[in-house]
């Protein structure tokens, strides 16, 4: 059964285009992270979801049902506010409980299930406080059980950790990623922290200049990035000039590199990117024997957390970061001339 | 007293001496002249005599003030009712738009109250106003008067302070965040069902608060009534010039004041009781 299918979506404000032409489809019951940096579209096409914008053009169906043209309050979502957007003028409990009022449900139902979604949230016995009474860790926990009151088709959530400290936000992303496991809501979440995207999410759209640039599972666009943007948006990416080759190598300086992955098709001699990941590549010492496919280099710096170590290298004027666990700690100093191993299962190959 | 303390007394001074010199005192002398005596001559003793008060006491008086305080309640209703939805479309409006009203509200405030009241007795008047555009369309079968009377009166002090009232709320209205309605849309209410649950309350205060200046404001006109309404229609400010300029009592007129004054402290004191109890 398809889920959340958005069709040829395009937004225009005049000359502006905050969204452009996105085609994305979900299954039901899935959690799905928009990430970008801000003024990419991405809370643009949350709110068309929403029903709170409409597109230029294109459709957005949700079970087959055209939402398009329907007007938000005929929409069963629940949304979460940037701001949370909390009405001060009304108790916590009238808070959660103002949609089932709306829609005419009587006083004890509203009562019940003020109760049920309190205890959901780990906040029972607060429907008397009023919301400046709140912190923003409760405002936030509070936002969503009225978002939910109705048990909405669809969740979104528009930037939910961005007025949280940072211990909390760490905790609400588990717990909010827990409890749409539980509910098995589809669930849209917009954020600009790919770190909270990567914790939360079954899939991940990254977008960029209001298009998307690269959509699937977490850990597949980790591990092959589509674009130089997006490795170095999802998680840290080192990015080094080369030159392919052909057979499968690139050429750094006079080093041949050797690849498992190429993301498009390259001609011979063309300027290309090699980037791999720091916690895959290794350090030695250029002292002990050459490793394959390695690179040369001096350390610039190391910062030894006991957990990890990091070692940034200057290879030929490029930096290189290589995150090691202590095991495979090589006993490198500021200035040690270093080789940079990168196995070929770690390299892959990007358009410049 | 030490010098901090002096110090921070010093800047003070120029408006507490302003308060006093130019509010204070003649307050007090308004105190006193209404217990004052009028002599025969027409001059006024100062004295403590409360037969000003007692005079006020009669049915025609407390009917006045009855009259002057229900009028300027209904003015204050009625300004909101136009002023509230136009102020919240006001700030929905592109900033160069809400740029040229709100310069177009200012300038209307720098009408006076006496070209308001003239040209609302021309628009109103049996010979040249709306009366005939009536009769031209075929509603009214002949031309009529509508000043003077008691909506007449109405009609212009509303329309003196809409511009207030659009003023006194906009700021309230344009720091409200915006989410807020789209939260009620999301969940599940009508734009127009959004406007009363959630809009109208948010603003409480803003809205209360500028209830309470419009209808002491109006409370203190007195060309409007004078020139629109009858006898029947003049406020209790109307009385209180009549009795200052044309019958020379000012003891009288002073004690109409004080309690003009006291009406509208209890008004304002009651509205912020009732409104500051949810708070």
């Amino acid at each position: 059964m398809s889920g959340l299918e958005i069709s040829n979506v395009s937004k225009h404000y005049g000359a502006v285009t905050a969204v452009n032409d996105v085609n994305l489809r979900f299954n039901k019951g899935e959690m799905i992270c928009f990430l970008g940096p801000s003024g990419c579209g991405k809370t643009t096409l949350l709110r068309m979801i929403a029903g709170l914008e409409e597109p230029t053009s294109g459709t957005i169906h949700f079970e087959g049902r055209d939402l398009t043209h329907v007007p938000v309050h005929k929409r069963n979502i629940g949304m979460v506010f940037q701001s949370f957007a909390l009405f001060p003028h009304l108790s916590v409990g009238e808070n959660i409980a103002y949609s089932m009022k709306i829609r005419g449900h009587s006083r004890a139902e509203r009562e019940d299930r003020v109760r049920e979604l309190l205890d959901m949230i780990h906040l029972p016995g607060i429907e008397d406080r009023r919301i400046s009474q709140l912190s923003g860790g409760q405002r936030q926990r509070v936002a969503i059980a009225r978002a939910l009151a109705l048990n909405p088709e669809i969740f979104l959530l528009d930037e939910p950790m961005s007025a949280l400290d940072a211990n909390l936000r760490e905790a609400m992303q588990i717990e909010l990623r827990k409890l749409q496991q539980e509910l098995g809501i589809t669930t849209v979440v917009v954020t600009h922290d790919q770190t909270e995207a990567m914790t939360m999410a079954d899939n991940i759209v990254v977008m960029g200049k209001a298009k998307v640039l690269q959509s699937g599972k977490p850990l597949d666009i980790y591990k092959s990035p589509v674009d130089k943007f997006v490795a170095g948006f999802i998680g840290t990416s080192n990015l080094l000039p080369a030159t392919f080759s052909g057979n499968g190598a690139v050429g750094f300086g006079a080093t041949d590199v050797k690849y498992s992955a190429a993301n498009g098709s390259f001609a011979n001699g063309e300027q290309v990117l090699l980037m791999t990941r720091p916690e895959e590549i290794f350090v030695h010492k250029a002292s002990e024997t050459r490793p394959e496919n390695a690179i040369e280099g001096t350390v610039t710096f190391v910062r030894d957390i006991g957990a990890t170590i990091e070692i940034l290298v200057d290879c030929n004027g490029y930096e290189v970061i290589s995150v090691l666990t202590p095991k495979d700690d090589p006993d490198v100093h500021v200035g040690t001339k270093v080789f940079v191993e990168m196995p070929p299962a770690a390299c892959s190959v990007l358009a410049a | 007293m030490t010098r901090k303390a002096l110090s921070q007394a010093l800047p003070l001074i120029p408006s507490s001496v302003m308060i006093g010199v130019f509010f204070l005192i003649p307050f007090v002398l308004i105190l006193l002249a209404s217990v004052a005596t009028l002599t025969p001559e027409g001059d006024m003793a100062y004295g403590f005599d409360l037969s000003h008060f007692e005079r006020f006491l009669s049915w025609f008086y407390i009917q006045r003030a009855l009259f002057s305080a229900g009028m300027c309640a209904l003015i204050a209703v009625l300004s909101l009712l136009i002023a509230f939805p136009f102020t919240y479309m006001l700030t929905t409006f592109s900033d160069r738009a809400k740029k040229i009203w709100l310069i177009y509200i200012l300038a209307q405030l720098s009408l006076s109250e006496v070209l308001i009241a003239f040209s609302w007795q021309i628009l109103l008047s049996r010979t040249a106003g709306l009366g005939n555009i009536l009769e031209w369309v075929g509603i009214a079968e002949k031309s009529f008067a509508m000043a003077p009377s008691a909506g007449a009166v109405i009609a212009a002090l509303v329309y003196l302070a809409v511009p207030f009232a659009v003023l006194l709320l906009y700021p309230a209205l344009s720091r409200m965040d915006r989410s807020l309605i789209e939260a009620a849309r999301t969940l599940g209410t009508s734009p127009l069902r959004s406007f009363f649950t959630i809009v109208i309350p948010v603003n409480r205060s803003a809205i209360v608060s500028s209830s309470v200046t419009i209808f002491v404001l109006t409370l203190g006109a007195i060309i409007v009534p004078q020139v629109l309404g009858s006898p029947e229609h003049w406020t209790l400010s109307v009385l209180i010039t009549d009795q200052a300029i044309f019958n020379f009592n000012l003891p009288f007129a002073s004690a109409l004041a004080v309690v003009l004054l006291i009406l509208s402290a209890s008004v304002i004191g009651l509205v912020m009781r009732f409104s500051g109890g949810e708070k």
